[in-house]
């Protein structure tokens, strides 16, 4: 078993360290620093830190100002509640250019106790569509504590994925992200899982069950959704003539939209989308038996492996 | 004069005059750009034209030769659909060059359907939309408070944008961080897209609804350079609440037939009406 660490904690563990190196970082948020760990940034920083209540819509306003003004905002709230503010994303953010981070946290499935109006299932594919924007998703803690300076030292705005639970343990502190790249966690030659969040994990287990039938998958960690890692994808492609995109959204318009619009224009393989249906999700007591009700677990993406094996010797 | 206008600072008879003639020639500009173009907002833009000739001839600290200055004042056109009434401005105040007015909505050009701020010289912000403004400006005055910069943000709403909720929750923002550097003008012009503010989705009362929201209130005629010079001044001078100056205003104003007419609201006159507008325009100023 996997050791596990809670990655929205690490995020704001991360955040408020550095926020000792940059006086320039602030923090916005509506009414849920204690959940998304804001609150270490407060209890350090109180001057750069406004919470501004349940304004979601105008919180992303007062970020794109105070990026006017010169600082860098990081805007936080639960990623089902930034749709609330899509138009003021696209507007103000992407559209206007400000360098605004949006932290969208208890992302996809991960606040399984809430329940679907709690869920995320869009946010990928809607904010991967603005133009300006680019997107992440943190696989672990260790990938999101170096994210945070990454992202903040980034001009422009950026849409960052953080889910709520706590993830099994990936990397170590000499992980690297960079933006535009993905990184490689195992390699392999018979099929590629290009996988973002919880489900780089989980593809490394059934990378490991695939392997005791002599299968051998390569899987891309894409934790850089917009812009994508176009060369990882098709080389990928290349290399190993079949894909599992896996993510934890919707299969419409995420990563495996992504990979998929990006592969129609070179070399097409039997790609196979891991993700949640067109369809909405439920209420559950764990995120894990969440996950797998929704086609997420560890025997589907071994499935959908030997699936897109089978239809690649076709 | 309205209430609340009584005691402002007074300004030179000659200051007035300038900014009025300036008005007038902004009025004109702006029907001369959506005439050319074809296409604009005449009513909105009109109302405007001592407002933003007051700021931008008098009241704003900006300097055209450095766009970017730090501590330049801020303005935000949140009725975006004015623009043609600020692209005349900074044209004037010399951001850019006079003639480049002529290429308003030109593919390629600087000058947008709304402002840009990535494209135009002297815009503080890309607006559009309706309902950014004040918590942008509330983000702006924040920053300023962080970097030790002294400038204020005037942000322009039009009454109709006071439907929306954003404006509101705004206004709570700015008022929970008592920020007395953010002056939001309201152009209450009365009429909207599609009719009378009242028929469509009555705010009145308006003041008392700003009021409520903590903002220290100025009322006053917004077509009186002398009452728009003095409310300015008036809220340089609030330092524990931000301040609204409550604009009452006429859609279309100086042109009798699109005076308080919503069909004017996004329309260009044709050749014959804009005729009748420039003569009107003209000779107003004589009376």
């Amino acid at each position: 078993m996997m050791k596990k660490i809670s990655v929205r904690k690490a995020y704001g563990e991360a955040l408020a360290d550095y926020g000792a190196v940059n006086p320039k970082v602030v923090v916005v948020v509506a009414d849920v620093s204690s959940s998304v760990f804001t609150s270490f940034f407060a209890d350090r920083f109180p001057k750069r830190f406004f919470n501004v209540g349940i304004t979601e819509q105008s919180m992303v306003d007062v970020a794109a100002g105070l990026a006017l003004g010169g600082m860098i905002p990081f805007a936080n709230t639960f990623a089902t509640l930034f749709l609330r503010a899509l138009e003021q994303i696209r507007t103000c953010v992407a559209y206007a250019k400000t360098n605004v981070k949006i932290v969208g946290g208890y992302s996809g499935l991960s606040d399984f106790k809430d329940g679907p109006s709690h869920h995320t299932e869009a946010d990928i594919a809607i904010m991967r569509s603005f133009p300006n924007m680019t997107v992440m998703e943190a696989a672990d803690a260790f990938e999101v504590k170096k994210m945070v300076p990454l992202v903040a030292e980034h001009d422009g705005p950026v849409y960052l994925r953080i889910s709520r639970a706590d993830m099994p343990v990936l990397f170590d502190d000499n992980h690297e992200v960079e933006i535009g790249k993905s990184s490689i966690v195992r390699d392999g030659n018979d099929v590629t899982f290009i996988a973002s969040g919880m489900m780089v994990s989980r593809c490394l287990e059934a990378s490991k069950i695939l392997a005791e039938k002599a299968i051998d998958a390569r899987l891309i960690n894409m934790y850089s959704i917009k812009p994508l890692d176009i060369s990882a994808v098709e080389k990928a492609a290349e290399e190993t003539g079949a894909i599992v995109t896996a993510e934890e959204h919707s299969v419409i318009g995420g990563l495996g939209g992504a990979v998929t619009e990006t592969l129609s224009n070179k070399c097409m393989v039997p790609i196979e989308r891991i993700g949640i249906a067109d369809i909405f999700t439920e209420t559950a007591l764990t995120h894990e038996e969440l996950l797998d009700y929704y086609g997420m677990g560890v025997e589907n993406i071994v499935e959908a492996a030997q699936r897109a094996i089978r239809r690649k010797r076709r | 004069m309205h209430e609340g206008a009584k005691n402002l600072t007074y300004h030179s008879e000659q200051l007035v005059r300038e900014l009025n003639e300036i008005s007038r020639d902004l009025r004109l500009d702006v029907l001369e750009m959506i005439h050319r173009r074809g296409q604009g907002h005449p009513g909105g833009s009109l109302s405007a034209a001592e407002i933003v000739a007051a700021l931008y001839f008098h009241h704003l600290r900006i300097d055209s030769s450095l766009p970017d200055w730090p501590e330049r004042d801020r303005f935000i056109l949140s009725k975006g659909h004015a623009c043609a009434l600020l692209y005349a401005a900074l044209a004037r105040r010399k951001f850019f060059p006079k003639e480049e007015l002529q290429t308003w909505g030109h593919l390629g050009g600087r000058l947008q359907g709304h402002p840009d701020r990535l494209k135009t010289p002297g815009i503080d912000m890309s607006s559009g939309m309706e309902g950014h403004g004040v918590p942008v400006g509330v983000g702006l005055c924040l920053a300023a408070r962080l970097k030790g910069l002294r400038y204020r943000v005037y942000v322009l709403v039009g009454d109709g944008e006071c439907q929306g909720g954003v404006l509101w929750e705004g206004a709570m923002i700015a008022s929970k961080y008592k920020i007395s550097e953010l002056v939001v003008i309201v152009d209450n012009n009365n009429v909207q897209l599609d009719g009378p503010v009242h028929e469509i989705l009555p705010l009145n009362p308006l003041v008392d609804k700003w009021k409520a929201f903590n903002f220290a209130t100025l009322e006053i005629n917004g077509h009186d350079t002398q009452q728009v010079l003095g409310a300015l001044d008036a809220a340089e001078e609030i330092h524990d609440k931000p301040t609204v100056i409550i604009a009452h205003t006429t859609k279309g104003k100086g042109v009798s037939f699109m005076e308080n007419q919503a069909k004017w609201h996004g329309l260009a006159p044709n050749d014959e009406e804009y005729v009748r507008a420039v003569s009107e325009l003209k000779g107003g100023l004589k009376e």
